[in-house]
């Protein structure tokens, strides 16, 4: 995975993300349809808090209802640069074969998915756009435009995708063992919910869950990117929120890396 | 120079878990679990020349895939070795990666939505071909395959033949000096299959390209290969030109005569496989198929006389059945 030359690597990055993007604009109506999916929970999650910050004089956990309503705006698009390659993908990809030829292939199977779901980022950014700006109408959210602040968030969301993407990955790597990864991604996937910030902002939640918070990943992928663009972290949180995505994500390759040997040498053991 | 496919007593035992079936077996295996060794192939060796068409036969589950898996590197042997193009495969050196081509028949590796032209950019920039060699090698086998007016339909539209050449084309993009072709014909109609045939004879002829072919259908090994690999449960049964399976396994061949007066008993001669008015064709052991011929010449007025091999796909059968 790190011997790949990096200038043919960008060039099969290109090509990969423009399979991605090409993929889901064929389906353009399908994705519109899940985008408008995804609104149905961050909105009751708006309209709950909302309703308790009007109920506790306009705040609640340090949020007034714009910066609320900005929190879920931003969580429509931060949600997309959440999905990456589901974990359940990996026991097709070992079931049907197809693994085979990714494996007979000079370029690792990491960058092939990595690139695809890039492109295909770009594809639903272009489709939220209208809907975001329809929540911006209703809910008014409270953004920070600042350079900075923006400049940070394209950072930091991308950097999000990267974290994810790395633990859906080294959590994939579970079906190279058992058919029945199932359970552990759904704990998994009820921790994220929690710890992330997805669910509500960690502020929310009581001093105990927020310290838990602070040694899992989650947070690096979901509420710091939105923190970032609601103007909620100063300059120097905002780097050192960089530096922990870069570090999980670091972390994160590094265990992959480990685990996909250990996967591999299974794999040539047993076959599919 | 090396051969570029030598395999080396290349066996794989896979342990597989077994249980009887029932709820106290399934309680049972909870807490111990049983297995045991299969062994799919068995000291398996041979060597691919340069430029050589190998036809890779053996009945379901003998281990071809297996041994297909094992030189392209999906799988580590248990015990033995093997070189493709100088690499012990399943070390994945890049090199090598991007040197050989695997086709598996029942599988899709193009983009479903996309039009097959997507799938053979993104093996563009997988592979690094570069953009001159890209479209001619594109316009000349989707020319050849005749799919050039298919390139900018979705796979998913196109008809399980169509498909096929869409994947052979993407696997043959990089110019690969070693091909394995795992039934690249499966499913296709016979026009279809005689173009497949073709194409893979023309890249063996022009870019001199190594092939080990397996495939059910005898058509196109015997249309491709030269010399056959025969492997029956996991072992090796046959290594050698394909004219000469039916002399090493089958004991008969087969006499055609075209008479109209030949005499109604004929058993003493071999047994009848067909007869009508103008036309007896006998299935005579081999040893005495100069007799019989003679006999029959003798017999009576014959316009037309041949001495056959039994057909391959009988000869096949007749190895796949003594080896069981």
């Amino acid at each position: 995975m790190t011997t790949e030359n990096p200038f043919s690597l960008l060039s099969y990055y290109r090509a990969g993300a423009r399979v991605g993007f090409q993929r889901d604009l064929q389906y353009r109506m399908a994705t519109f349809m899940v985008l408008v999916a995804f609104l149905f929970e961050p909105v009751v999650y708006l309209s709950v808090w909302t309703a308790v910050a009007r109920a506790q004089g306009g705040m609640v956990g340090g949020f007034d209802e714009g910066q609320l309503a900005a929190y879920y705006v931003v969580w429509t698009l931060v949600r997309i640069y959440n999905t990456a390659f589901d974990p359940k993908a990996w026991e097709w990809r070992i079931r049907d074969g197809r693994i085979n030829t990714f494996l007979s292939q000079p370029v690792h199977m990491f960058h092939r998915d990595f690139s695809f779901f890039m492109g295909s980022k770009i594809a639903w950014t272009l489709m939220w756009i209208p809907i975001a700006a329809v929540l911006t109408l209703i809910f008014r959210p409270s953004i920070a435009w600042h350079p900075v602040n923006v400049g940070l968030f394209l950072v930091a969301i991308w950097g999000g995708y990267a974290v994810r993407f790395l633990v859906l990955y080294v959590l994939g790597m579970i079906n190279f063992w058992t058919t029945r990864g199932s359970a552990i991604f759904g704990i998994v996937t009820a921790l994220e919910m929690i710890f992330s910030g997805r669910l509500v902002p960690l502020q929310l939640l009581p001093a105990w869950a927020q310290d838990a918070a602070a040694w899992m990943p989650f947070r690096w992928t979901f509420q710091f990117p939105i923190e970032v663009l609601i103007g909620r972290l100063d300059t120097a949180q905002m780097l050192a929120g960089v530096g922990y995505q870069a570090a999980w994500a670091l972390g994160l390759g590094l265990l992959f890396t480990v685990v996909w040997r250990a996967a591999i040498r299974r794999y040539e053991a047993v076959g599919n | 120079m090396d051969a570029p496919v030598v395999a080396s007593g290349l066996t794989k035992t896979f342990k597989v878990p077994v249980r009887q079936g029932g709820l106290k077996e399934s309680v049972k295996s909870l807490f111990r679990r049983e297995f045991r060794l299969v062994e799919a192939v068995k000291d398996v060796s041979f060597e691919i020349g340069a430029g050589e068409i190998v036809g890779f036969l053996g009945p379901n589950g003998a281990g071809k895939t297996t041994t297909i898996k094992m030189l392209t590197g999906l799988l580590h042997p248990t015990a033995g070795d093997a070189r493709v193009l100088g690499y012990q495969p399943w070390k994945r050196d890049k090199d090598l990666l991007r040197r050989i081509a695997l086709v598996m028949g029942q599988r899709n590796n193009l983009q479903w939505d996309l039009p097959a032209e997507d799938s053979f950019l993104l093996n563009k920039a997988i592979y690094g071909v570069p953009d001159s060699v890209y479209r001619r090698r594109i316009d000349e086998f989707a020319q050849r395959l005749e799919v050039t007016h298919l390139l900018d339909k979705p796979i998913r539209n196109l008809s399980l033949g169509e498909r096929m050449k869409m994947e052979i084309i993407a696997a043959m993009l990089h110019g690969p000096e070693v091909v394995f072709l795992d039934e690249p014909t499966i499913g296709l109609d016979v026009t279809m299959q005689r173009r497949v045939r073709q194409f893979v004879l023309d890249m063996n002829k022009e870019e001199g390209v190594t092939v080990l072919l397996t495939s059910h259908y005898m058509a196109d090994v015997s249309a491709m290969a030269e010399r056959v690999v025969v492997i029956s449960q996991g072992s090796l049964l046959y290594d050698g030109a394909l004219a000469g399976l039916a002399e090493r396994f089958s004991s008969h061949k087969t006499i055609r005569v075209d008479t109209t007066d030949l005499p109604a008993d004929l058993s003493g001669l071999g047994r009848v496989l067909e007869r009508t008015p103008e036309r007896v064709t006998l299935e005579v052991e081999r040893d005495r198929v100069s007799e019989v011929a003679s006999r029959l010449l003798a017999a009576a007025t014959v316009t037309d006389l041949a001495i056959e091999e039994p057909p391959l796909e009988d000869v096949i059968e007749r190895v796949f059945t003594q080896s069981r």
